[in-house]
């Protein structure tokens, strides 16, 4: 269900992606898809203990197996020093980026890598990784968030020191960072307040699971310049990922983003390509490393476990008077944990005049953390919507009535400081509060079993960063569209359709390509939900740049002045003359040779006006008390989505992110043994929902248009996965009349929570 | 051409305390400079290789810029530090 705006014909309606006849025969080129002359299999060889020092590494019989072309090691890469390096959009420190890649003295954490092999068929170098010999001097390692912040915890990194403290420390520690953000007077705030609810909540480590795993295809050449064909969600961010490792000039590097089956944030960071190049130079092969599924739960990055601790009073009258909230998120084995953005959005929904956050970044010896849809914010609002949702049954008022009477709108400060410019926050309430499924009845109990319904909401900062986009248009009046933003989420079918409502063309008309890095001017990752707003503005400027050069190609032919000349719906018209007869694209494309030769609009953006994204959800579930087992009955997602360019795939992304944050809520998590051994890494083990687990996700597309951009858009794709996990929890706690603290809220804690409470 | 701008908490010890100040400057950088001679080692926090530290972001009147230390402030504009952040 979506609002439409009358004065757009393309911007709105549902034509067929651009790339599904591909997808849906199988011609789709993945990365594991890329087959070349003389093409070598690599493999790489990971550690199976959490912490440990490299004492030695012995290749030699490795070497001697037939097909076996090169072994590489840390040995083989520059020893980077450590530092800040701007990444595209974010800084990255080399020397981590580099040792996560390959490991050098030390390994820290199980799957870490720590040699490569090329071979000449993958059986071979598998066969290799077995003959190789790395004697290890196992170190005591540290997973639970709590237990490395204390002062005898086991270290990761001796070199590590706090960042952003309030007093600088030279102490050794596992903490890497912590930010606090604070306003007003807690004291009188808490105070001021007729309830206060304190809990403190505890999330897994969870993967983004993503169908295609990890792959690179590399051929070194004898001039010193490389083709690397990857899935990755940024071909310029994985080439410069790989140059700052190998520490070559990312000019001499063309990276051909493949098709990708899925990344969600997990295929930002690069883990093979650098290895794969390495290979390839050493052999003078192209090589192809693909990894398995083990490796990619072991060994990519998933997102952060959490302890978060919550305090938070409100008066009589519904008002939410004091908010102190503290929480540790796992970084994995390197800086960067999402807790930044955990922080800054557990309380963004609410206009509070006195809270404190603290957040801390903590090493542990997993994974390295990566992004992951909304990255920290389903951690942090799990435990802040079930707190507020506490405290609204408390003081006697509906869910979604507490939260209005809190919300927050334009005008109002984030608890990072800025304020809101127009937001939808409010519209999401309403929309779920007049949804059907909020308006039928709660479901009632049946066969033993107890039901219940949940509301949360959440908010997403969404991003810009820069893009850039190239409109060409064809002798037949069709236009070619090149971008180099990967399509996660159908972004080509929204980036063409932005520039064929500019043009005045059919959606079909617009041919949408994802460019390598050779062919298009310098985009940043496909992330943040940024593609179409940020790659869309770029678009939107390029297509407007045709229309441009369309208007002085008619002025020319009618020898008139371009201010004479008018664009609308891809029909150039004579304002000055009416016997010059209007011209549709298609006529005047066959003019162009005669009247200059080719018309090219481009543009490149870095811009600003990004527009946040709000999203309330209500669900009900059905418990069995006696086994624990959660099934979902009904799930609504409304959601300020700006401007739903096409509308089917801003409700695909929706129930996508439903479906990952009802299985972060219910089943997932990284399940490590006494060694810090993962015993959970395939998808057999490791349970995220299928279609036969979810009923199908109702969707409420609510359209405030985003004033920032030039047809109102908003990004969509990280929002939706904030609420599940705490509205699943509202709801068990309505079916069963407890409160769950802990994800996932798996069979075994929910019964554990319904025989404590008897 | 003098600006509000927020302290972030954990900067307040340079700020004796102080949550918001005002400083004066037509651009990000020359407010900067102003923040610094109010409370000596704050450029340390926020500034590396003398431009805007990628770990931070800077929002001017509720936008993040995008122009770093370079960018303009326009007169009686509301400044705030925060984290830079991503996404996936």
């Amino acid at each position: 269900m979506a609002q439409q705006e009358a004065k757009f014909k393309v911007i709105g309606t549902r034509p067929i992606r651009h790339d599904g006849v591909d997808k849906v025969t199988g011609r789709a080129k993945y990365g594991a898809d890329i087959d070349l002359p003389g093409l070598l299999h690599g493999k790489v060889l990971r550690s199976p203990h959490a912490h440990a020092r490299i004492r030695s590494i012995d290749a030699s019989a490795a070497l001697a197996l037939p097909g076996v072309k090169a072994v590489i090691t840390s040995a083989d890469l520059p020893d980077l020093p450590s530092g800040g390096a701007m990444m595209g959009e974010l800084p990255m420190n080399p020397r981590h980026l580099s040792l996560n890649v390959m490991a050098r003295d030390k390994v820290l954490y199980d799957g870490h890598a720590v040699a490569a092999v090329a071979a000449t068929n993958p059986h071979i170098a598998e066969e290799a990784l077995t003959l190789i010999t790395v004697d290890y001097e196992v170190l005591p390692h540290v997973q639970n968030v709590m237990t490395a912040m204390q002062d005898d915890a086991p270290i990761l990194l001796p070199e590590l020191r706090t960042s952003g403290a309030e007093e600088k420390s030279d102490k050794e520690t596992n903490v890497a960072s912590q930010l606090r953000f604070a306003r007003g007077d807690l004291e009188a705030g808490f105070a001021a307040a007729d309830a206060v609810v304190e809990r403190e909540f505890d999330t897994s480590m969870v993967h983004q699971g993503y169908i295609e795993p990890h792959n690179a295809v590399a051929q070194y050449n004898a001039d010193g310049r490389s083709t690397i064909w990857v899935s990755t969600q940024g071909a310029f961010t994985a080439r410069d990922q790989t140059a700052m490792i190998l520490d070559i000039p990312s000019s001499s590097m063309k990276v051909v983003p493949a098709e990708i089956g899925g990344g969600f944030g997990g295929k930002i960071s690069v883990y093979l390509e650098p290895l794969a190049l390495v290979l390839s130079k050493k052999t003078g092969k192209p090589v192809k490393m693909v990894m398995s599924r083990g490796e990619v739960l072991r060994a990519t990055g998933p997102t952060s476990g959490s302890h978060i601790k919550v305090k938070m009073g409100a008066n009589k009258d519904g008002t939410i008077t004091a908010a102190h909230i503290w929480m540790a998120y796992e970084a994995g084995a390197f800086p960067g944990a999402p807790v930044g953005a955990g922080c800054m959005t557990v309380l963004a929904p609410y206009d509070l005049e006195n809270l404190q956050i603290d957040g801390f970044d903590v090493l542990v010896n997993k994974p390295k953390t990566a992004a992951y849809r909304a990255p920290g914010s389903s951690n942090s609002s799990f435990a802040g919507e079930t707190v507020i949702d506490e405290l609204a049954e408390k003081l006697g008022f509906d869910p979604l009535e507490f939260r209005r009477l809190n919300g927050a709108k334009e005008g109002t400060a984030q608890p990072a400081g800025p304020q809101f410019g127009r937001i939808g926050y409010l519209e999401t309430l309403d929309a779920a509060q007049n949804s059907a499924h909020y308006q039928s009845p709660k479901p009632q109990a049946s066969n033993g079993k107890k039901r219940g319904r949940g509301v949360a909401s959440g908010f997403w900062f969404n991003a810009g960063f820069q893009s850039s986009a190239t409109v060409n248009i064809n002798s037949d009046g069709t236009a070619n569209l090149v971008t180099g933003s990967t399509d996660i989420g159908g972004t080509r079918a929204s980036c063409a359709m932005i520039a064929a409502e500019v043009l005045g063309l059919a959606a079909e008309d617009v041919h949408p390509v994802v460019a390598d890095t050779e062919s298009i001017g310098h985009t940043d990752m496909t992330g943040g939900s940024r593609v179409t707003f940020a790659t869309g503005t770029a678009v939107y400027e390029a297509a407007q740049d045709v229309v441009t050069q369309l208007r002085e190609r008619a002025a020319k032919l009618w020898k008139v002045e371009v201010k004479d000349v008018a664009f609308q719906d891809g029909v150039v018209s004579c304002l000055s003359d009416a016997k010059n007869e209007p011209m549709n694209l298609k006529e005047l494309a066959t003019k162009l040779p005669r009247t200059g030769g080719p018309v090219s609009g481009r543009a490149q953006v870095n811009p600003r006006g990004v527009g946040p994204a709000f999203a309330t959800h209500v669900v009900d579930v059905e418990v069995d008390p006696e086994t624990g087992k959660v099934d979902i009955l009904r799930y609504t997602a409304t959601q300020d989505v700006g401007r739903a360019i096409h509308p089917s795939y801003v409700e695909g992304q929706i129930q996508g992110a439903v479906a990952q944050g009802v299985g972060w809520g219910l089943n997932e998590e990284y399940f490590y043994d006494e060694n810090g051994t993962l015993r959970n890494a395939g998808f057999l083990d490791y349970r995220m929902p299928t279609c036969l687990d979810l009923p199908m996700i109702e969707t409420i597309l609510v359209e405030v248009p985003n004033p920032g951009h030039p047809v109102g858009v908003r990004g969509v794709g990280e929002v939706p996965i904030i609420p599940p996990p705490a509205a699943v929890a509202n709801a068990l706690h309505n079916a069963l009349g407890v409160r769950m603290q802990e994800l996932p809220m798996s069979p075994g804690k929910i019964t554990k929570a319904v025989l404590e409470q008897s | 051409m003098a600006s509000t701008v927020f302290i972030p908490a954990l900067m307040r010890k340079l700020s004796g305390g102080k949550d918001r100040t005002t400083a004066t400057g037509a651009t990000l950088r020359a407010i900067v400079d102003d923040l610094e001679r109010q409370f000596p080692g704050f450029r340390d926090r926020v500034v590396e290789d003398n431009d805007l530290a990628g770990s931070v972001a800077v929002s001017v009147n509720g936008e993040i810029i995008t122009g770093g230390l370079s960018e303009s402030v326009p007169a009686n504009s509301e400044v705030h530090f925060v984290p830079a952040i991503g996404g996936g």
